[in-house]
Parts: C-alpha cells; structure tokens; sequence
C-alpha cells in the first residue's frame, strides 16, 4: 500500500470520524487524569496553606541519590507522583467478611460516570476543522444529568458490600443526599435551556459566544480584537449590548447558577457535603474498608468527578471556551489551542475554588443537607424557571 | 435548676447563610494569601532548622560519661547506675587501675561501659544516683543507628560525648 492509499483511508468520512474521536479522547483522557493528579497536590497544598501551614515540601527529585550534593525539593510537586505509585504498590487488602464482587465492581463504578460526562463537554472550539467536543450529543446536558447520578450506585454498593456499619451508613447517606439535590439541580437548568434554546452543550456555548456569558448582566455585542482599532465599533458594540431582558434574566441566572455550584458540589460528595465520607463521624465512610488501588479509584473519581463537575459549569453559566476578544478555532490552529487553554484554566479556577470552600466551611448535619434541598432549593428552582418564563415573555429583545 | 437558652433571633441575612459564606471565604483568602507569601506559617523545617539554642538548661538528652580538668575518668565502676537503670540499659565491665598509674588509689574503673540507646528513657536516675559526678544527661536527642549494634553507646562514645566537665568535686587529688 502506498502513502496516497493510506491518506485516502483516512479521510474517508468515518474512519475519519473514528481515529479522530478515537485521538481526542485519549489525549482528553490523559489530559484529566494529569489535571486530577494535580488537583489532589493542590487539595493538600492549599489546605496547608490557608491552615498557616507548609503542606508538602520535601518530594522532589532525589539528586543525593544519582550522587548529588542536594536534592531539588521544587516545592514538593513530586507528590503528585509518589502518591500514585505508593497507592499502586501498596497490599490490595480485601477484609474476609465483604461480598468480593460488589466490593471489586463498586471502585469501578464510582470511576465510570465522571469519565464518561467527559464526553460531552465541548473543551475547545476546533482545531484543524475538527471539533473538540469527543461526542457532540443533542441531549448533551441530560446525558450528563443522568450519568453523573450513576456514580451514587457506586457509593451505596461500596458501603453495602463493605459489610461494615460505617461504610454502611456512607452508603445510605449518599443516596438519600443525591434524593434531595438531584431535583433541584435538574430544575435548576431549566433556565439556560429556555435561554439558549438548546439541550447541546456546543449550541449552549456558541450562543454564549455571541451573547454573552450567562452569568453576566451584560456583554458589548459583537466585539472583536479587530474592532478595538475602531473606536465607532466599539461604542455600537457597547450600546447594542444594552438589553433590559438581558439584565432582567440575570437575577434568575444568577440563582440558577449558585444552585447549580451547590449542587455540584453535593454530586461531587465535596465539603461542605462530604456526608458520605465524613471522617470524623463514619472513619471514612463508604471507603473504610478499602486500600491500595481500590480506594484509588474513589479518590480518583471523586477528582474526576470534580473536573466533570467543573466543566459542566463552566459551559452552562461560564462562556466554555470563550473569552472576550480571542477568536475561536476557525481563525487558526493556534487560536483553537488557546480556547482549548481557556477552558481549561476556567475549570482549574473553579477546582480551585471548590478546595478553598472545602476549607472554609464545616460540614452540613444530616437534616440541614435535607432541608436545604428540599425547602430552599427546589421551591426556588421551580419559582425560578415561572421568573425566567415571564421575563422571556413579557420583556422583548 | 433548669437553665434556659434562649435561641437567637436570626435576620434573614443570617438564614440565608451567603453573607456568612462569603466571610468565611474572605478569612480563608486572607491566610492563603499570607502563607503563599510565607508570613504566618510557624512550621520548622527541622533538619535544616533547630531549636537547639533553645533547650532549657536542665534538658535531659542522651547519658554520658564526663573527665575531670585533670583528664581523669570520673567514673569508678560502682556499678550503681547499672543497678538503678529502670530499663536496663546501662552494662559496666570494671577493671582494676594497674599499679603506676596516676590515680592507682582511685583502685577501679570501666573497662567497657555501654549504654544501648534503643532502651534508654532519658528518665536521668543514673545522673542523679552517681555518687562521682561522672554521668551526666547532655542535650544530644537525635540518637540514630541503622541496627541495634549501632544504637549502643560504648566508653569511647560516651566520653566523647560527655567532654570535660570543670567545676566539679575534687575527690580525689591530693591536698593542697
């Protein structure tokens, strides 16, 4: 077979479609697996640092042993590969009492969901004409809703085939929690998708392109970096930006939004909703009985989940991979990376964000986690989607 | 007699909690900021960093033996501190003082004298029963070894450890 043979298979439509879906996952994948490992460094450092402590310093390379004088500490960021090859290599300890197949099967599942949202999420607008998003499905934000919910089924059955009280407990405490938040984070949506118009997360993104983030009041319409040179264009930018339903949608988008951020952060089992692991009352919750690679897979989860998390907000309230004046993928290859880069330092803020709240607040009670979902948010998801429809309604472009 | 608390009254700012969030936020923001900067972080870096300068005077450190301004080895092989060591750490092999030595009157001292680290508790009873003021605690703590041979303190390590020690009871020189 000759060079030209190859490239003509290649191209064909679907095998095209295939190596290509088939490339950007593997990098997506690869590239999150990077994110979550530096975002369990960052967990630990961050930590130490808003406790006035110093948080892991001293795993670097270690030059004393190729014959060094010194070795080079570079703030401890070897860590973040210690941490993996100790929990790889550590005895995959299974206690004698457990329902072995359910114990080895739950890791898996909580592992699962967060990878396969993953799918969905539009990371970058396109390089070479491609598309970053690895499955641009129509129902993109169900499909999130209803993955990401599968991963509680992990939880419980870790804490049921634990056969243990305390894995038990976190088990039961993460089904009921998704009960009460799920609700209300589904409502609480409802509102981009009368916005925008569209349950595909690309569509959500490119009208934010055009429109505007949703979680902004207002955005200078049709403003470009080649407009900047003329000051007439940027005026007419600003002044057709004006809209009062635009700054009238912004109360329910922005409640939308915060109910949004909660709710992820209960999906995510993250503090101040960590109920299901709860340290200080249940040990380790549904991952006592876990060791080595196996509780891995949670912790690995968990971060992924986080990322998934991370990426779902930042492509219904926060533009995706738009930023004001950098053009997408179509102006050039290059521009394609930066968006790509865009989206991911949004969703490393947001990470970050959820590390610093997790060191602020103390955990909710049992009750208050209820309440909260059930009496404030869903009412107010609810009163929230009558809110946009009137604004929709009665107040015109 | 029954004590009743009242339960406050709670504006809606308090019930809602954002305001108390976002303050919660802002003091967590506030020390990450200080520490990224390094002020306020207390930690020791403790290999590189010591308190050393610091330790009180009567800081109870590893066991060892001291000599005289006279460089006479104070201990005489009583024997006592081997007896009263609660953990057995301390073994003495006396020997007697060959004749034509300076302190041949003297009549006994340690042939070996170990005291094995692994054991020792730093309790001090060996200093304080030594009727010749010849053991004393120093402030050496970092007492490492990679097999118990090696946490054994023998006479030759002891003495260096110790040094000589001035001011102390003259018991055993001549009169002037």
């Amino acid at each position: 077979m000759d060079t030209a043979l190859i490239l003509h298979f290649l191209t064909t439509p679907l095998v095209f479609m295939l190596w290509t879906t088939f490339l950007k996952s593997f990098i997506f994948l690869n590239v999150v697996i990077i994110v979550v490992s530096v975002t369990v460094f960052a967990e630990r450092k961050v930590s130490a640092l808003i406790q006035d402590r110093v948080g892991p310093n001293r795993v670097g390379i270690p030059l004393t042993l190729l014959g060094g004088k010194k070795d080079a500490f570079f703030f401890g960021l070897g860590q973040m590969v210690a941490d993996p090859v100790k929990l790889l290599t550590k005895e995959n300890f299974v206690p004698g009492g457990v329902n072995k197949f359910y114990f080895w099967l739950a890791p898996k599942l909580v592992m699962i969901p967060p990878i396969l949202v993953l799918a969905v999420l539009p990371f970058g607008s396109s390089l070479f004409g491609i598309s970053m998003t690895i499955a641009d499905l129509n129902i993109g934000v169900l499909y999130i809703f209803a993955i990401s919910s599968l991963s509680v089924y992990g939880i419980t059955i870790a804490g049921w085939a634990s056969n243990s009280k305390f894995p038990f407990i976190g088990g039961i405490r993460s089904s009921s929690q998704m009960i009460s938040y799920e609700l209300s984070m589904g409502l609480s949506v409802v509102p981009v998708f009368m916005i925008c118009g569209s349950l595909n997360l690309n569509e959500i993104v490119n009208w934010q392109v055009v429109n505007g983030w949703l979680v902004s009041p207002y955005w200078p319409q049709g403003l470009s970096a080649a407009s900047l040179l003329h000051p007439a264009d940027v005026l007419h930018a600003f002044v057709a930006g004006l809209s009062l339903q635009r700054l009238l949608l912004w109360v329910p988008l922005l409640i939308s939004f915060i109910i949004f951020l909660v709710s992820i952060f209960a999906e995510t089992n993250r503090l101040p909703f960590d109920l299901p692991e709860a340290e200080q009352e249940l040990v380790g919750g549904y991952h006592t009985e876990y060791a080595s690679m196996n509780f891995a897979l949670f912790f690995l989860g968990e971060y992924a989940a986080m990322f998934a998390g991370s990426g779902a907000i930042v492509s219904l309230f926060l533009g995706g991979w738009s930023c004001p004046l950098i053009p997408d993928g179509s102006h050039g290859w290059y521009w394609g990376l930066v968006n790509i880069a865009v989206f991911f330092v949004k969703v490393s803020l947001l990470l970050l964000f959820m590390i610093w709240v997790r060191w602020t607040l103390p955990r909710f009670r049992y009750d208050q986690l209820m309440k909260l979902g059930w009496l404030g948010f869903f009412p107010v998801a609810l009163a929230n989607i009558f809110l946009t429809a009137i604004i929709l309604a009665l107040v015109h472009h | 007699m029954a004590i009743v608390v009242n339960r406050p009254q709670l504006t809606f700012a308090e019930k809602c909690y954002l305001p108390s969030l976002v303050a919660g936020l802002a003091i967590t923001w506030k020390h990450l900021k200080r520490a990224i900067f390094n002020k306020g972080v207390v930690t020791m870096q403790y290999p590189e960093e010591k308190w050393d300068a610091n330790l009180p005077e009567w800081y109870r450190g590893a066991p060892t033996l001291v000599v005289d301004e006279d460089g006479r080895e104070k201990c005489v092989s009583c024997q006592l501190c081997e007896f009263i060591c609660p953990p057995r750490a301390i073994t003495i092999k006396p020997m007697e003082i060959p004749d034509g030595d300076k302190w041949r009157k003297v009549e006994k001292r340690p042939e070996e004298f170990d005291i094995d680290m692994a054991r020792c508790i730093y309790c001090g009873l060996c200093e304080e029963v030594c009727p010749e003021q010849a053991i004393y605690l120093r402030k050496d703590y970092s007492i490492t070894g990679l097999n118990r041979a090696q946490m054994v303190h023998d006479k030759k390590t002891l003495y260096k450890l110790g040094g000589v020690m001035k001011g102390l009871v003259f018991k055993w020189n001549e009169l002037k």
